[in-house]
């Protein structure tokens, strides 16, 4: 086989070829199933109850969506501008911090302002910890991907500290968390009896802020330039290290708000586990997405609901539940693979 | 459709090596090679004659195996040639010599000539039988070259040599070179045509892309004409002329714009002593003088690698002199900024179009506002003023003739000639008073590239100074005003373009005769 470029990708092609590879994946996944001795269908029924069957596994699948958003954001925006940040997991956890030093009483506010606040404290954290890394490698030219992934056991380890040290409620019966957000702080539900909150809304909006950012504003277009090519932007007096460091900015202020949406929304107080990875699965969402903000709102939720549903269908047909973890990655390898197809033309001969 | 084979008219009964027979190669929905056989006999030299995008590349490249035909089959010397393999054309005899050299830069040339012809299971390398072989083809064929030099030392001619030393050490029968004089100096042309000679004289076989007239009317015995991918003429070059070979490739008459003449207007940049340093693996430059007026062209000629690069970056506002004074419309320029330059007034079209011009992913419309994204009449409050750029698009696409092109076309889906008039329009409609204009037309077409040069001239009319740096002598000699040759990072006086001819110019780019210091009082204004 040999592959050769296409001059023209047809819109058609754009949409099913990711479609078809996410059904690869399922069918892959199907001798997996086969092999662990459960029947197919089943399994697969199970899981689509798992994610979407109720309102309660709807909800669940929404309220794991809403921190993948903002994290797949993180990494969608700043991938655009082919800065590797890998320290979606840390930033998370700096914002989460940050908020929970002002918001279990230092700061008082009334809801309509406290809960913007959080927000902001966690994406100024965010932020901030991507700074660091970006100034090393416009400065000295240090490769970010390292030095995002290292701050990420930093902060996480500094959390730990906090939360088995100085932070540690009292209250909490011994366990390592910290004391609850103030009321005042605390995101609304938005479905009764059921913990879908608030933040749900806030990665929609955030969701569209970032794709009308990239698409409409100067430094939007300044991001994506420099992007696809930094030397012409640069020679077209585009500043390359500016760009850079505010989409560092508005990357690491997407996953701290993660953090935020977590800790207001889904748990009320820190604790050390508070995020399951969501930082790097963000990752994965971004690339899903094909770096596109709204599909990013896609593929979180296409994430969320296989781990839902692959915990619901893992207690059902009684099979690991580690086959989420299987069916995102083939997934995401066939969706990268798709590309290739998009892009160029296979040749049998 | 014509057939290049009529054996009695031209070599005689010479037999045929090679037969191309009604090749077809479509990519999407471009036929690039529509039916197109091809005779090549034994002991002459075929030229094969075409705009760029005509098909000669890709013709090429399935005989090589790189590509697979559509349609059609190969012969060499009565054997099918099987398709898709580059192996079992040079087991056939085939070399092909590209455009880009393929050469290991840190090995020498011996090794380069060796360089997958060795067996993995033989212990000794026989590498003084091998110097033998090559010492003797190089003499037998007039290329000098030293086999224990490191590629990396040698220069583009010399390295061109090694190439068809590979090819001919291999047993190479048929030889196919892809535009071998682009990158050589015209002394350096002479030498390469008095070896294809040799070669053919030999019994060898001569496949010449080019798209020169001049050097095919020199060189081949016989001429194929390619157009839009189809075989459009084919005779025995004592039949053609330069007239019928052009319309032939081209399929319309073209005009070419004339320089009228005109009053140069005031100094608009001047260089005083200029030295700087490479960097960038560019050739740094000594003591430059140079005068630059508004109302003219200068032309700036020399084999690239000689310090264009350096010079480029320098009005590009990436670089700066470390001796001399470089100064723009009277002001003294201190900083590196290609954003500053874009302030001064200075219009830039770079080298590579491709890297460095247009950002291919983004739409034609952002590309023309890559510099001005920030100009108040495209960006309110940090917000793109999305009508104002789609109108601004839909008019200079009209106004630079721009085909092929919607402002929502993804520029890499441009031709070559249409990705520089998108430079060009970006640029001139910012109507600047300095243009650098770096290789503006290499590559394209005789409709483009002549469709590039009217607009310099308008942008000249309109009081632009403009600095040219180009390869091609011909095209300087028809545009500029002045000339003035770079060699090894020095520069000669310029001359009028009425004054220069094209054989003094030849040797100053070899290095031959003198690089006078220019200086900046000698009455030029006058």
């Amino acid at each position: 086989m040999r592959l050769e470029p296409r001059a023209h990708a047809p819109f058609w092609l754009n949409l099913t070829a990711p479609i078809a590879a996410i059904g690869l994946a399922f069918a892959f996944c199907a001798l997996l199933i086969l092999w662990s001795g459960a029947p197919i269908i089943d399994s697969y029924a199970a899981l689509l109850r798992g994610a979407f069957g109720s309102t309660f596994a709807l909800t669940e699948t929404l309220t794991r969506a809403a921190p993948l958003i903002f994290t797949g954001l993180a990494a969608a925006v700043a991938f655009r501008a082919k800065l590797w940040n890998i320290g979606g997991e840390g930033q998370l956890y700096a914002g989460a911090l940050a908020a929970t030093w002002v918001g279990t009483g230092m700061v008082h506010l009334p809801p309509f302002l406290m809960v913007p606040f959080l927000f902001l404290v966690g994406a100024v954290a965010g932020g901030l910890l991507l700074l660091l890394p970006v100034i090393l490698k416009l400065k000295l030219r240090v490769d970010e991907v390292v030095t995002t992934l290292l701050l990420n056991f930093v902060v996480i380890l500094f959390a730990n500290y906090l939360l088995f040290g100085p932070w540690k409620d009292p209250l909490a019966m011994g366990w390592p968390q910290a004391a609850p957000i103030i009321d005042e702080g605390i995101l609304g539900t938005l479905v009764p009896r059921m913990r879908l909150h608030s933040g749900l809304i806030w990665a929609v909006a955030f969701a569209v802020f970032a794709w009308a950012f990239i698409r409409f504003t100067r430094w939007g277009f300044q991001i994506r330039a420099v992007g696809y090519n930094p030397e012409a932007a640069a020679f077209a007096g585009m500043p390359i290290g500016a760009t850079v460091l505010r989409t560092a900015l508005l990357s690491g202020g997407l996953a701290g708000m993660a953090g935020v949406c977590e800790l207001a929304g889904a748990k009320g107080y820190l604790t050390i586990d508070i995020s399951p990875g969501f930082g790097y699965t963000g990752i994965a969402v971004a690339m899903l997405a094909g770096l596109h903000p709204l599909g990013v709102v896609a593929a979180a939720i296409f994430v969320a609901a296989i781990y839902n549903g692959a915990d619901a269908m893992s207690r059902a047909m009684s099979i690991s539940n580690y086959l989420a973890d299987v069916l995102t990655a083939t997934a995401l390898l066939l969706v990268l693979a798709s590309v290739l197809f998009v892009r160029f033309r296979p040749q049998w001969r | 459709m014509p057939e290049v084979d009529e054996p009695a008219r031209a070599g005689g009964g010479a037999p045929v090596v090679l037969r191309l027979d009604g090749i077809t190669k479509r990519f999407g929905g471009l036929t690039a090679n529509d039916a197109i056989s091809l005779a090549l006999k034994s002991g002459e030299i075929l030229a094969l004659l075409g705009e760029n995008g005509a098909g000669k590349t890709t013709l090429m490249s399935i005989l090589f195996g790189h590509y697979v035909a559509d349609e059609g089959t190969i012969e060499a010397f009565g054997r099918r040639l099987p398709a898709g393999s580059p192996k079992a054309a040079i087991t056939a005899g085939i070399g092909m010599v590209h455009q880009h050299f393929t050469l290991g830069e840190n090995l020498s040339v011996l090794d380069n000539i060796v360089l997958g012809t060795e067996s993995l299971w033989k212990p000794t390398q026989g590498r003084a039988e091998a110097r033998e072989k090559v010492e003797h083809l190089a003499r037998h064929f007039g290329l000098a070259v030293d086999p224990r030099k490191l590629v990396r030392d040698l220069s583009v001619g010399e390295r061109q040599r090694v190439e068809i030393l590979k090819a001919l050490y291999r047993g190479a029968r048929i030889l196919i070179l892809d535009e071998p004089t682009a990158v050589l100096a015209p002394k350096e042309v002479e030498s390469l045509f008095a070896t294809l000679k040799a070669m053919v004289a030999e019994g060898l076989s001569i496949i010449f892309i080019s798209h020169k007239l001049n050097e095919v009317m020199a060189v081949a015995d016989r001429v194929a004409v390619l157009r839009q991918g189809r075989l459009v003429a084919g005779m025995p070059i004592a039949e053609a002329s330069n007239e019928s070979l052009a319309h032939a490739m081209v399929g319309r008459a073209i005009a070419l714009p004339q320089r009228e003449p005109l009053a140069p207007g005031e100094i608009v940049m001047q260089l005083a002593g200029v030295s700087m340093a490479g960097g960038g693996g560019r050739t740094p430059l000594q003591d430059l003088h140079l005068l630059l007026y508004g109302r003219e062209i200068l032309g700036i000629a020399g084999v690239s690698g000689n310090g264009q690069g350096a010079l480029a970056a320098l009005l590009c506002g990436l670089a700066l002199p470390d001796e001399g004074s470089f100064e723009l419309l009277g002001e003294t320029v201190t900083t590196t900024s290609p954003a500053g330059m874009q302030r001064r007034g200075v219009g830039r079209i770079p080298e590579d179009r491709h890297a460095v011009g247009v950002v291919g992913d983004l739409p034609v419309e952002e590309n023309f506002i890559l510099e001005a994204s920030g100009d108040r009449r495209f960006c309110g409050l940090g917000i793109l003023k999305g009508r104002v750029i789609r109108r601004h698009a839909r008019a200079l696409i009209e106004r630079f003739d721009i085909r092929g092109a919607d402002p929502t076309t993804t520029t890499r889906a441009l031709s070559g000639g249409n990705m520089q008039k998108v430079i060009l329009a970006r640029v001139l409609s910012a109507k600047p008073r300095v243009i650098l204009a770096n290789q503006p037309t290499r590559g394209l077409d005789v409709g483009a590239a002549a469709k590039v040069q009217q607009l310099l001239f308008e942008a000249r009319a309109e009081g632009a100074g403009i600095i040219l740096i180009s390869e091609d002598l011909e095209e300087l000699l028809q545009v500029s005003d002045r000339i003035a040759v770079l060699y090894q990072g020095r520069l000669s006086q310029p001359v009028p373009a009425e004054e220069a001819d094209l054989t003094a110019l030849g040797l100053l780019m070899s290095g031959h005769g003198e690089f006078e210091r220019y200086r900046r009082e000698a009455g030029h204004a006058a």
